[in-house]
């Protein structure tokens, strides 16, 4: 098993704290993560909307990149980025018609891929590859009586369920027990965030971000914790908006899985690049940092 | 030799679309739709929808695809894929959803007004250029286009971001030989993308 690691174009942008604490909490289980070099955007779900071959051939020239260093997984972090490179891969081994045009497209760039990489969620790999026990022995600072909400949000699971559940997925709320953290029931966790929609509808994608928050806080959550940078970003940034227009007063922060369990691995809060969001964390998360600070 | 958007007409629309959703991978499933409503209830966003994803189904068989188009129904789709996972009959509506967007912009039959296909063109376009997507263009070419006082509204929430280094003003761009490549893949793409070659 060969390993590389696919961060996508929002973790090097807004979301770099979801990069940098995937990096971090591997780094610290003993599995450096291996960028994929000259990765290039996955195409995301608006180059499906534009150009169908386009797109496709776009993801799989990722997947070619991989493939020629030999690689057998590629861990990808954001939920879209998994869904879009599963996708191409998935078709493309099961359509021999669009295998043959995406070869045409990839061959025009002197590139070549035989199928043979396995597209993997970060999350998927952490619990699944490193598995608990090696997780559970990282454990420094129990979140014990820490409440959380984990979200997936709907592209970790669908349309491929193939590491969990595509309604009801449980492996995050798993991984989170292991730290010690309680996961509250939510029944939403795979409900849309509204993703794009919120540029370009917004009062649509506003009610689902208020239907999301209302659902964590009812059901008792301190934090919501999610693996999509659009999902943290639509649920953090539109607090605000929210509450002047639904008469609310919600204010709970939304941090990444992998911010969680590298607090209770022990790793120092500012190694986590927790403290850039916009709904602080810190009041969440420092009671539990132990002595690492 | 390839037909240009404003040479086609109207009347080989519904046989186009069938054309090419026959081609998506287990895309002739949609004659097996049995008009439930599974998809439309199980849409997040079906309620803001002028046609459900049922209807859209529905108004196909009944050579009103145009109307669909023309209305906001399938920029309304996010891609959370729960109509697709649930559909009895197994039918990839969200593959379909594409497909109509992709329709909509090559017929030019769209909502007025609407968004959705300025962002995608634009995002293609810097796609096109760095090989990766730059999240703060993006956004500052999509409200100038569609709504330059936007722009001030989301001034506080930019300043937060930009405050919390999350709002980079310099694209991130792959190699210059990838970049070749991404050109290539696009040039050889051409007109392929709508199975005109």
């Amino acid at each position: 098993m060969k390993y590389a690691y696919y961060p996508g174009c929002s973790l090097t942008v807004s979301n770099k704290a979801y990069d940098v604490s995937v990096r971090a909490v591997a780094k610290a289980l003993d599995h450096p993560l291996e960028e994929l070099p000259d990765w290039n955007c996955c195409g995301a779900t608006t180059f499906m909307s534009v150009r169908e071959l386009y797109a496709f051939a776009v993801s799989a020239r990722n997947l070619a990149l991989a493939e020629a260093r030999q690689v057998t997984d590629l861990l990808v972090a954001c939920s879209a980025c998994y869904t879009t490179l599963n996708k191409a891969n998935i078709y493309m081994s099961e359509d021999a018609d669009l295998r043959k045009r995406i070869t045409g497209a990839l061959g025009a760039a002197g590139l070549r891929y035989d199928g043979s990489v396995r597209v993997r969620h970060v999350l998927d790999f952490l619990v699944n590859d490193v598995g608990r026990e090696a997780i559970e022995s990282k454990v420094v600072n129990s979140l014990s009586g820490l409440k959380v909400a984990a979200y997936y949000g709907c592209q970790m699971t669908r349309p491929f369920d193939t590491f969990d559940d595509a309604e009801f997925p449980v492996t995050m709320d798993n991984l989170l027990s292991w730290t010690g953290a309680e996961p509250v029931n939510y029944p939403l966790k795979t409900r849309c965030c509204g993703a794009m929609l919120m540029t370009t509808s917004g009062k649509v994608a506003l009610d689902l971000v208020h239907s999301l928050l209302k659902c964590a806080v009812d059901n008792g959550a301190d934090v919501i914790v999610t693996a999509c940078p659009l999902c943290q970003f639509n649920l953090e940034a539109y607090q605000d908006q929210v509450n002047r227009t639904y008469g609310t007063n919600i204010s709970i922060p939304i941090a990444y899985f992998t911010q969680a369990l590298g607090v209770a691995m022990g790793i120092p809060l500012q190694g986590l690049e927790l403290g850039k969001e916009l709904v602080p964390t810190v009041k969440a998360f420092a009671s539990y940092a132990g002595g690492s600070q | 030799m390839a037909v240009t958007p404003r040479e086609r007409s109207l009347a080989d629309l519904g046989a186009v679309f069938l054309e090419h959703v026959y081609r998506i991978p287990g895309g002739e499933k949609i004659k097996t739709c049995i008009q439930c409503g599974t998809c439309s209830g199980s849409c997040p966003t079906s309620a803001a929808m002028d046609y459900t994803p049922r209807e859209i189904i529905a108004a196909f068989r009944a050579g009103l695809l145009d109307k669909v188009l023309r209305s906001n129904t399938v920029w309304m789709c996010a891609s959370c894929y729960s109509c697709s996972v649930r559909c009895p009959s197994g039918i990839k509506l969200t593959d379909i959803m594409y497909e109509l967007k992709r329709l909509g912009i090559e017929y030019g039959l769209y909502a007025k007004g609407a968004k959705s296909p300025t962002l995608s063109k634009d995002f293609l376009t810097l796609v096109n250029r760095y090989g990766r997507n730059s999240e703060t263009e993006m956004l500052a070419r999509f409200f100038m286009k569609t709504n330059p006082l936007g722009l001030v509204g989301m001034a506080p929430m930019g300043i937060k971001m930009i405050l919390r280094g999350r709002l980079p003003l310099l694209p991130d761009q792959i190699s210059p030989k990838g970049r070749e490549e991404m050109r290539k893949i696009l040039e050889y793409c051409g007109d392929k993308d709508r199975g005109e070659a």
